[in-house]
């Protein structure tokens, strides 16, 4: 029996998906919950799971493709009547399958014997070279213990090797006279990056000076978005400095313990991200959004019920802003483990729709890399975007006159002009500054 | 390992290796008694005591009624006072009524006793298939006893080898269970040093050296193994085949040794499967050297069923072959 695949709703206001990527083709076997194709919507790539085990009988969708949800985009040829199409027409006929004990004692076949996943399309369509993508993930899979300690010991990536045993698997000797060799000579890696100029393409991750950088669709949606903001919000900014130093304190008595406890490293951003809330709290307009005039709809201004920050994390490829919901309801544990298992999640390429929806509110941690101001672009449909500096130590001269040394950070907002004047903007940012000089030296975490 | 005292040799097979060993162990030592059903006037079903009654006397040649319970009861008692019992269970398949004697008193007497008693007690029984025993000759009961401490378990391949662990189970202060397949007894043929030698308990014996693979078994299947191993080698595949000899101390050493230079395992034997040695092998090779393993450990052995049948078929399906493991040897070779 055939079942049609049709493109599927990820997220609940998504009407339509693009075919990012084929992992299978026609012809192909999948096991059922096996992903088969990525779909991109919005900012993430998805897999989608087969809802049953068979072979890809037909691709109806190309690569780079966006259809509405619900269009048909594949035919899997479900296993049994796969078999029975191919074999015996009268399958109810058939002879007894052997007994199972023909099957015991001739002893278990080895688990990673044959399977392998089959490289995929590259995005021009054109088959993808051996050794990248799925393969090379495949050869690492595959690794028997031995490839994997040899492997290390002789500093080899697996991946760069072409293996001589059953079904091309690496094996040990293959590791082991690469590492004679000095280079892996059978590297089909070498040749893709020696390839002719005509030839050369260039990836946002590795891009190549004098050839052009295809668009992922996750930078294709960021420049959308960002021109969209810039263009229909009049983004105002404003720069307080606040002394972290307790904050601080409190974060390097709490961290190795927190560490040790839930496995996340605790880091200044969900201290600040409390301060944050408490301050939208007090300030509701700044957790709000614009809704420009449509038709006969005047324009208005939406304050959201929820709190639910985005926090900014970099990835080699694109910026992705996972969204911790309901920021308001955790306490400052809570927090640092909901961020570190949505940066862990976004390092991991592991994002779903719903991680990245329904932000009201952003955090952008930007001072990891020592920038002391930045004045970041609004997230489209929300009010403002805060930023955290480097905490940087400075000659403070305090209230009552005297200097001191204290762990200094700016904290830098831009915010949508429509939505909010300088006036409620610098009280957010000042109440902000008040939250968090009071937390710490110690507390609740 | 064996400690010769002599350089000449005799051609023998497997059950002629045994008679010859317990005829000198009868002479050389009267505290030796051999006791068992049809080991005095009928000279045991294999004729291996055939005439020992007759020069040893009844006292050391018993003749005991069908109560294996008994025979190695009774030879528990005369081992903790101090003779050299070598009970006789006729066939392993028999030896189910005697497991409380073997398991619950003889494998713990030194322990129990604080040392001060021990068991030097042997018994010996044919085991294994593949000579139309069907249900109640053929059975192979090693995977039943190895898990027990305080019992050692010897299972000879070659008549040098039933020889030198003979005697040395024999001269051992506690409880020896010495399996011997039937279908070696006169299969094997081999030089046997003559004289008086022994062969240490626990120590394995590389029958075949080879690079490619380390296929480790014990008993009948050794033959087997190496007889695919042979096959394999005119193909230019390398394969090395360890006997186990003993089961129980089990030489770790050896096997370990193998796999690291291989790094591949198989373990071939005719007992079930499920439990039986090979896992052991399998769990322990897995726990000392996963890192040095380049395929997964696999196993040939007799499937979950629950005996070897009588017919020809059910016999073949329940044994494995020389040809099915050859199969086997390539597959993991080229894997």
């Amino acid at each position: 029996m055939a079942t049609t695949i049709t493109m599927p709703q990820l997220g609940e206001t998504v009407t339509e998906g693009t075919v990012a990527q084929w992992l299978k083709s026609v012809g192909d076997s999948v096991d059922k919950y096996e992903d088969f194709v990525e779909v991109s919507t919005d900012k993430v790539n998805a897999g989608v799971p087969s809802p049953v085990t068979g072979k890809i009988r037909e691709l109806l969708v190309k690569e780079g493709e966006t259809v509405a949800t619900g269009t048909p985009i594949a035919v899997i040829e479900e296993a049994a009547a796969a078999s029975a199409s191919t074999g015996s027409t009268a399958p109810a006929t058939s002879a007894p399958a052997p007994a199972t004990a023909a099957a015991a004692s001739s002893g278990p076949a080895p688990a990673v014997a044959t399977e392998r996943p089959q490289p995929g399309l590259s995005s021009n369509g054109s088959p993808a070279t051996a050794v990248d993508g799925a393969e090379a993930e495949g050869a690492l899979r595959g690794a028997s213990p031995a490839v994997r300690r040899l492997a290390r010991e002789h500093h080899i990536d697996i991946r760069a090797i072409k293996g001589s045993g059953t079904n091309g698997r690496v094996t040990a000797d293959d590791v082991l006279a690469a590492a004679r060799t000095g280079a892996p000579a059978t590297t089909p890696a070498a040749p893709h990056v020696e390839a002719p100029d005509a030839t050369r393409t260039s990836t946002y991750a590795q891009p190549i000076p004098g050839t052009t950088v295809t668009l992922t669709q996750a930078r294709r949606i960021i420049a959308e978005r960002m021109v969209e903001s810039r263009r229909t919000a009049p983004h105002a900014w404003s720069m307080v400095e606040i002394d972290v130093t307790d904050v601080w304190k409190w974060r390097v008595r709490e961290k190795d313990r927190f560490e040790r406890e839930t496995g996340y490293k605790l880091t200044l951003l969900p201290f600040f991200i409390r301060a944050v809330v408490e301050s939208l709290a007090a300030f509701p307009l700044m957790n709000a959004r614009f809704v420009p005039a449509n038709g006969s709809t005047q324009a208005s201004i939406y304050v959201n019920g929820e709190v639910n920050v985005g926090v900014a994390i970099g990835l080699p490829t694109n910026l992705v802003v996972p969204v911790i919901k309901h920021a308001d309801k955790l306490s400052i544990k809570g927090l640092a483990i909901a961020a570190g298992e949505l940066i862990e999640k976004a390092r991991k390429g592991k994002l779903g729709v719903d991680d990245l929806a329904a932000g009201t509110f952003t955090v952008n941690n930007n001072g990891a890399n020592g920038s002391w101001a930045s004045a970041p672009i609004i997230n489209g449909g929300q009010a403002g975007i805060v930023t955290m500096e480097a905490v940087v130590k400075k000659l403070v001269v305090r209230d009552d006159d005297s200097i001191a040394i204290r762990s200094m950070m700016n904290s830098c907002l831009s915010l949508d002009h429509r939505v909010v004047d300088g006036y409620v903007a610098s009280g957010f940012l000042a109440d902000l500054k008040g939250r968090l000089e009071r937390m710490g030296p110690q507390g609740e975490l | 390992m064996a400690i010769v005292s002599s350089t000449s040799s005799t051609l023998m097979n497997n059950v002629e290796a045994v008679r010859a060993t317990l005829y000198e162990a009868m002479r050389n030592d009267d505290r030796t008694i051999i006791l068992g059903e049809d080991v005095g006037a009928r000279g045991n079903v294999f004729l291996i005591t055939k005439d020992f009654m007759a020069e040893f006397g009844e006292a050391r040649v018993i003749d005991t009624p069908i109560a294996e319970a008994s025979i190695v009861g009774i030879a528990v008692g005369m081992a903790m006072e101090g003779l050299r019992p070598i009970a006789e269970i006729q066939f392993a398949d028999f030896i189910y009524p005697s497991f409380n004697q073997i398991v619950g008193e003889a494998a713990k007497i030194r322990y129990r006793s604080n040392g001060e008693y021990t068991c030097p007690l042997v018994i010996r029984t044919p085991y294994g298939g593949g000579v139309r025993g069907a249900l109640s000759h053929s059975v192979s009961v090693e995977a039943l006893f190895y898990h027990v401490p305080g019992l050692k378990i010897v299972v000879p391949s070659f008549p040098d080898d039933v020889k030198g662990l003979l005697n040395s189970a024999i001269d051992d202060p506690d409880p020896v269970l010495f399996l011997e397949h039937k279908k070696t007894y006169r299969l094997i043929k081999g030089e046997v040093p003559d004289g008086h030698y022994t062969i240490p308990l626990g120590k394995a014996r590389t029958r075949k050296e080879g690079t490619q693979l380390t296929v480790v078994s014990y008993g009948l299947y050794v033959h087997w193994a190496i007889e695919a191993a042979e096959t394999l080698e005119k193909e230019g595949l390398s394969v090395e085949v360890i006997d186990l000899r003993s089961i129980r101390p089990m030489d770790q050493t050896a096997i370990l040794g193998s796999v690291r230079k291989t790094r591949k395992l198989l373990i071939v034997h005719e007992d079930n499967k499920f439990g039986g040695v090979g896992a052991e092998i399998g769990a322990m090779v897995a726990e000392e050297a996963l890192f040095d393993l380049d395929a997964p450990i696999r196993r040939l052995a007799a499937p979950d069923v629950p005996a070897m049948g009588y017919a020809l078929p059910l016999e073949e399906e329940y044994m494995s072959s020389p040809a099915e493991m050859a199969e086997t040897m390539r597959e993991m070779v080229k894997f």
